[in-house]
């Protein structure tokens, strides 16, 4: 049940973003501390939930074969590689390193 | 990252998109098709990779497949799965992934202008206001361009995404133990790939290194979902202390 809500809030609000976009005056959101704010928000969402999802176990700080993933993925990205490459790079080292028994 | 290795629908903030410069007014129509086909295909397929994660994360394959036809932008949908995954209300979980999404009003504003679409039309056009789009109907040099760049590249995206949602949960379900095959990292994986194009100048990277201790320091000491909520306010703060150095 948590779950559809969580689907059901969520579909709503970021449709709503994206309608509000296109109907709102020009101008509205165009005060350059908003636009700032607007492009900083990503970064500072994306910047948390990479290290949870690296890092987190419930509510513990964990170090386990994802960390060596995520670093095989750093490397990818620093290497140029398409993004799929990125993601399975990222996957084959985490599965690699949970074989050998990290 | 270059204009093939976007990650998912509404992923590339800051991308200037498939036209490259700027031709002159009336741009041929099969030229415009094939950039925003490029797009739209690269990034389409990406929904693989959500589909995979989404299942990993124990969300159904009907929730999966409802997350791409009706959220369509796709750090808010590897944002929610993760949140749920991690045990979070729906609540602090949808907050998440709709602070993600904002950005797309700012392509909107920029679109609305471009493209002047009539107001009957505007609610359906909305659902396919994401980076890609964005970045290709901006790149067109006329309307016309711009209207057909942005039509095809939401189509193309629209149904690739969801097509490839789909089998990605069914391949992952048919799988069975994801941890097993690594699976849990695509999630983080893709979040850095969207996250490293962005940290361009020292306010990004602090802002970054903010909320990654916001976000792990937190986590043991507030309930799930709202560590990722308390690191957003990185943003402001990094700003907050830039504005009083000046």
């Amino acid at each position: 049940m948590n779950v559809w809500l969580a689907i059901a809030l969520t579909a709503a609000g970021c449709y709503a973003v994206k309608l509000a976009g296109l109907l709102v005056p020009a101008g509205a959101l165009e005060r350059p501390l908003v636009r700032r704010l607007a492009g900083l928000l990503p970064v500072a969402l994306l910047a948390a939930l990479t290290a949870q999802q690296t890092f987190g176990a419930g509510q513990q700080v964990v170090l386990d074969a994802r960390a060596a993933g995520l670093a095989a993925a750093g490397i990818a990205l620093l290497l140029r590689a398409p993004f799929l490459l990125v993601v399975g790079a990222a996957v084959a080292v985490t599965a690699g390193v949970r074989a050998l028994g990290g | 990252m270059t204009r093939q290795d976007r990650p998912g629908p509404g992923d590339t903030p800051g991308g200037t998109g498939a036209g490259g410069a700027a031709e002159p007014a009336g741009r041929p129509r099969a030229q415009v098709v094939r950039d925003a086909l490029g797009v739209g295909v690269a990034v389409g397929l990406s929904g693989f990779a959500f589909g995979v994660t989404a299942a990993g994360s124990g969300v159904s394959a009907l929730q999966a497949c409802l997350l791409s036809l009706l959220v369509f932008t796709g750090a808010s949908q590897f944002a929610l799965v993760g949140a749920l995954a991690a045990g979070g209300n729906p609540f602090t979980a949808a907050a998440g992934a709709f602070f993600l999404g904002t950005r797309n009003a700012f392509y909107g504003l920029r679109l609305s202008q471009l493209l002047a679409l009539p107001r009957a039309v505007r609610p359906l056009a909305a659902h396919w206001v994401i980076d890609e789009t964005a970045a290709v109907a901006l790149a067109q040099p006329d309307r016309r361009s711009a209207r057909l760049g942005f039509t095809v590249t939401g189509l193309t995206l629209y149904v690739l995404w969801n097509l490839t949602t789909l089998l990605g949960v069914l391949g992952a379900e048919a799988i069975g133990d994801t941890a097993a095959w690594g699976l849990d990292a695509a999630g983080p994986a893709v979040f850095l790939a969207l996250l490293a194009p962005m940290l361009r100048t020292g306010t990004e990277r602090a802002v970054a290194v903010l909320a990654v201790v916001l976000g792990l320091g937190l986590l043991p000491v507030l309930p799930a979902g709202l560590p990722v909520l308390v690191a957003a306010l990185a943003a402001p703060a990094i700003l907050w202390l830039k504005g009083r150095r000046k």
